[in-house]
């Protein structure tokens, strides 16, 4: 299968920049696996802007390429084809040392299952990132923002699964990341305790103001953001600005 | 193939490394277990086969001299179905192109050539025959050394007089299957020779006709051996018996006796500690990969599998990894059998050796394996198939951890976050972790072990020959003489210094506990032989009562102050009472000691010597060699620098061998623990490393986190090794203590350092191995799956 160039035309997703500058510029981006004899085409071809202290929603079913494309945007794959930059940094290129740094200096991870190191509190899963970074939050800041102050000396074992989820969203942003990439962040959680997570996402972008990626199939969550891109079938199928950008609390899902 | 079976060859395949490394402990330990014990059965075999067809004799018995007519009075001893009297001598042997004193023991055989007792199995040439009287048939060994081949020639001087000898043939015998030379610690097959020569002949040389002054004997299948000795002892006492003794004391059948027992004790050992380790292995390796598999085996019962299919799933892929290790422990076990073997045979001599393996064996190594490495897997099978399939689907919830001790006493600020991800990770498991370390601790107290007896060899000839008998040269006589003969020989050119010495053989007894042995007369002042005390120093012998050997204490049961009953056989024969005045330190044999002149006081006798210790220049020896020669009374003379440095070449092959063998055996414990620890480690942490990678920490910042632990659980092994080390040197040393030698715990800083860097450069193998595999960590995997 080759990528689609007219759909790829078809599918620029070119917003209004909204005065705000860009801080990813993806073009022609297309990622082919390899499965033993077939290929396989997670991304067709894209074309996709990111500006500085958005939120953005990539809402799609499995199998879309959403994830492909955060993985990509956080620099732990490259695409087979096309050109990806972040700010100055070219992360098309596959060198595990400088894609180890860009991850290291500018990206904070939020991943579906919390993935806390269990031998780890709290606080010292938020001082192990803390620990490597340039200009880090304290870790009890970090932790105070998403309104985990009394829990900091707990052990994962000892969280409940939204608050693990919390942890894990005060270790992504303690480093002042530029961008924070959330991986189905509440894909794990119930309804009431993934509104207390989406609310400590929406903080951290409204109060740090970190450019944030949330990945999710759940359509509810949605309304929260700036930006909401739709991908299907490893290509965008629709793009649209919130006009009335809802609050956590508001959602439904 | 069932499906069932095709997944267990993708799981071995998928596990090859961590299954060879426990197939390599596996097979190490069968192969020390097949080693020792093939050469034990196969020299106990042929050691059994040669004394039987040789007919080796049971009771030996050496005199001053008696009438061949007392024969038959001996043989009327009941319990005795064979007699055969000998005639024993020493004699001093030239050798052409080879300058330094040879001494050489002549034993008489029939004149027509076949002996009753110990007979002699011909390497090459034929026996003596009757009415040639200088005919002669000598020991491999010595033939070896030399060179020798039927029709040289040799020169003995035989009581004073000088024979040319004829050699006819070269034998061995079951009586000298170690030859050494009586009294002297190592063999020196060079300056020591046994050669037999007609009774005829030899009798005439030594003044011996018509008389004998040695008696072997072959009992009958009823006979009682104490009661035998005793009344021999009783026969001979007016011939100036030495003393009878049986097998049990024959110098070579000791030495022979004392190897398979140090053998014995390394089949033993060796295999406990592998199996072991290898059973450790087995329970970390199978747990950990029954556990990764909860939710297939979940599946496998919600498909209908009963628990006893899962269960035998898991057993034929630890029953795989066994088998491969029997088999290469069987494989590797027969070559070096066969090398130890070959070793062996350079010191103890037999007509040729079977190699042994009983079947017996082999079944026993594979059932020991089994059962080691069941012990190990059951219960990691037991809980797997124990869950119920709903509960098994469910990943296991994640470990509960706390504070660490060191944390908790307040070290906590100096320690990283992937430090304390260390410290905690060792601390939820402290058992496991012990028993990792445990293993890698067991790996450098083998190598401690096997290495240790080199240091303990050097420091008890260091302190024998380098603190207490520092003679260059030791002359012997034929019978004590007088003190006239000290200065002859101190007079010559190039001796430096001479002092006398008096041996008498004796008897002591305490008690109910007796012991056969010597009593040295040694001078006040002695700079040549001096006796030393418990540390080491020099002390002098008192004017009254005798010093012991500690080791002899320790046999009769005796401390200073006791009184000891001596019953010496010499000379006049007195039998008295001596207060023990001390114990003196000695590693290398046991004696009595008195002062020279009390010594002679105490015999009746004046001032008579048994020999001379000389110290010589160096440059003038070979005239001082052939001066001692042709002296008339001179029985023997012996170089002891020599004979260790002769030694010490000969051993130098058989410690490389042992070295080589134990290192590697080491090795592959040290490998098999670390590697499959930091592989365990890998599949436990994968997820925590990958997260880490993914937040930006480098490659090196996660090797730290997975390979630290392993570093500290080896710097923590190495010193508990360095304990078990020497724990287990003590105990083997203990088991090995004879009146023979006593081999002192002495291991040098230098054994210790290698068996570290041995261990140290495993683990460093194994860690690189696993690094690598941390740089193909699935990074996006773990942003998706829950473990």
């Amino acid at each position: 299968m080759t990528p689609d160039k007219s759909a790829a035309a078809g599918n620029k997703a070119l917003s209004t920049p909204n005065g705000s500058e860009t801080v990813f510029e993806l073009r022609g981006i297309t990622k082919i696996y390899p499965m033993g004899e077939v290929k396989v085409r997670a991304l067709g071809g894209i074309d996709l802007d990111f500006y500085k202290g958005e939120l953005v929603v990539l809402l799609g079913p499995s199998g879309s390429g959403k994830s492909t494309l955060l993985n990509i945007l956080g620099g732990l794959d490259v695409p087979t084809s096309g050109q990806v930059h972040y700010r100055e940094h070219d992360l098309s290129i596959d060198n595990d040392i400088v894609l180890t740094r860009y991850r290291r200096k500018h990206v904070g991870f939020v991943f579906q299952f919390y993935n806390l190191i269990p031998s780890l509190t709290a606080r010292e899963n938020v001082a192990l990132v803390t620990e490597i970074a340039d200009n880090p939050l304290p870790p009890e800041e970090a932790l105070k923002l998403v309104n985990l102050s009394d829990r900091m000396d707990h052990f994962p074992a000892q969280l409940s699964g939204g608050e693990q989820q919390r942890v894990a969203i005060a270790r992504a942003i303690a480093k002042r990341p530029d961008v924070l990439l959330c991986d189905e962040p509440t894909g794990a959680l119930d309804l009431k305790t993934g509104i207390i997570v989406l609310e400590a996402i929406e903080r951290v972008n409204r109060e740090l103001g970190t450019t944030t990626v949330v990945i999710t199939h759940n359509a509810g969550i949605a309304d929260i953001a700036d930006r909401v891109i739709h991908i299907s079938d490893g290509l965008i199928s629709r793009v649209y600005r919130n006009k009335h950008k809802k609050s956590p609390r508001e959602v439904k899902w | 193939m069932t499906a069932l079976n095709r997944k267990l060859r993708r799981d071995l395949v998928s596990m090859r490394g961590q299954a060879f490394a426990i197939a390599l402990v596996i097979a190490s330990g069968v192969a020390t277990l097949v080693m020792s014990v093939s050469t034990l059965d196969s020299l106990r075999l042929t050691q059994s086969t040669f004394y039987q067809e040789y007919r080796f004799a049971q009771v030996f018995v050496s005199l001053k001299r008696a009438p061949e007519s007392l024969r038959l009075r001996i043989a009327e001893i009941p319990g005795i179905a064979k007699v055969e009297t000998r005639v024993i001598a020493a004699a001093n042997l030239d050798i052409e192109g080879f300058p330094e004193p040879v001494t050489g023991q002549l034993i008489s055989i029939p004149d027509s050539g076949e002996p009753l007792l110990n007979n002699l199995y011909l390497r090459r040439g034929r026996l003596v025959e009757p009415g040639r009287n200088n005919e002669v048939v000598v020991g491999e060994v010595f033939a070896e050394a030399h060179g020798f081949k039927p029709g040289d020639k040799i020169g003995a001087i035989i009581n004073g007089r000088r024979k040319a000898l004829t050699i006819v043939g070269i034998a061995i015998s079951p009586e000298y299957i170690y030859q050494i030379s009586p009294g002297a610690i190592f063999p020196d097959f060079k300056r020591f020779g046994i050669l037999w020569m007609g009774r005829t002949p030899l009798g005439a040389a030594y003044d011996m006709e018509g008389a004998f002054n040695n008696v072997v004997l072959r009992l009958s299948s009823d006979a009682r051996l104490n009661e035998v000795l005793d009344r021999l002892d009783a026969l001979l006492e007016p011939y100036g018996g030495l003393g009878a003794y049986g097998r049990k004391n024959q110098i070579s059948h000791r030495y022979l006796s004392e190897e398979l027992r140090q053998l014995d004790q390394m089949a033993t050992i060796f295999p406990v500690i592998f199996l072991g380790v290898a059973a450790f292995l087995l329970n970390i390796v199978v747990s950990r990969l029954v556990s990764t598999q909860r939710e297939q085996i979940a599946a496998l019962k919600a498909f209908g599998y009963g628990n006893l299919a899962i269960s035998f799933h898991y057993i034929k892929l630890v029953m795989l990894i066994v088998l491969l290790g029997v088999a290469g422990g069987l494989a590797a076990g027969v070559w070096f059998g066969k090398e130890m073997s070959e070793l062996y045979m350079d010191y103890y001599r037999f007509p040729s050796l079977t190699y042994q393996l009983r079947l017996g064996v082999g079944i026993n190594a594979v059932l020991v394996s089994t059962a080691a490495a069941m012990t190990g897997t059951l219960y990691a099978v037991r809980s797997a198939v124990m869950l119920r399939p709903a509960e098994a689907m469910r990943p296991e919830p994640p470990g509960i951890y706390r504070e660490s001790i060191v944390e908790r006493l307040g070290l906590k600020r100096l320690l990283s976050q992937p430090s304390r991800m260390i410290i905690r990770h060792i601390e939820r498991k402290p058992f496991k972790a012990f028993l990792s370390a445990l293993g890698i601790s067991m790996a450098c107290a083998i190598l401690i072990v096997g290495s240790f007896f080199k240091d303990a060899v050097d420091f008890m000839i260091e302190v024998q020959f380098g603190l207490s008998q520092r003679e260059d040269l030791s002359v012997t006589f034929v019978e004590p003489t007088s003190r006239r003969a000290l200065y002859e020989l101190q007079h010559l050119p190039g001796v430096k210094y001479g002092e006398a010495f008096r041996a008498v053989p004796a008897r002591f007894r305490f008690q109910h506990r007796t012991y056969r042995g010597s009593i040295q007369g040694v001078e006040p002042g002695s700079d040549l032989q001096r006796l030393l005390d418990a540390d080491l120093k020099p002390v002098e012998p008192p004017a009254a009562g005798i010093m012991l050997t500690d080791y002899l204490g320790k046999i009769l049961g005796v401390r200073p102050g006791d009184r000891l009953t001596v019953e010496v056989l010499e000379g006049s024969r007195p039998i008295r009472q001596i207060t023990v005045a001390a114990l003196v330190r000695q590693y290398i044999g046991v004696s009595g000691y008195m002062r020279l002149d009390t010594l002679n006081r105490f015999m009746g006798e004046g001032n008579a010597v048994s020999g001379v210790n000389l110290a010589m220049d160096e440059r003038h020896k070979f005239e001082i060699y052939d001066a001692v020669k042709g002296m008339p009374r001179v029985a023997g003379i012996v170089q002891r620098k020599q004979a260790l440095k002769s030694f010490y070449e000969t051993m130098g092959e058989q410690i490389l061998v042992f070295a080589f063998f134990n290192t590697l055996l080491a090795a592959s414990i040290a490998f098999g623990v670390m590697y499959n620890s930091a592989r365990i480690a890998l599949s436990e942490r994968s997820r925590e490393l990958a997260t880490l990678r993914v937040m930006g920490f480098t490659r090196p910042e996660i090797s730290y986190i997975l390979l630290g632990e392993l570093a500290i659980l080896t710097l923590a092994a190495i010193p508990l090794g360095f304990v078990i080390g020497r724990a287990l040197g003590a105990y083997m040393i203990l088991y090995l203590q004879t009146d023979l030698f006593r081999i002192p715990l002495i291991i040098e800083p230098s054994t210790y350092a290698f068996a570290a860097s041995v261990v140290i450069v495993s683990a460093g193998i194994s860690g690189l191995i696993v690094r690598r595999k941390l740089d193909h960590l699935d990074l996006i995997a773990v942003l998706k799956s829950r473990e």
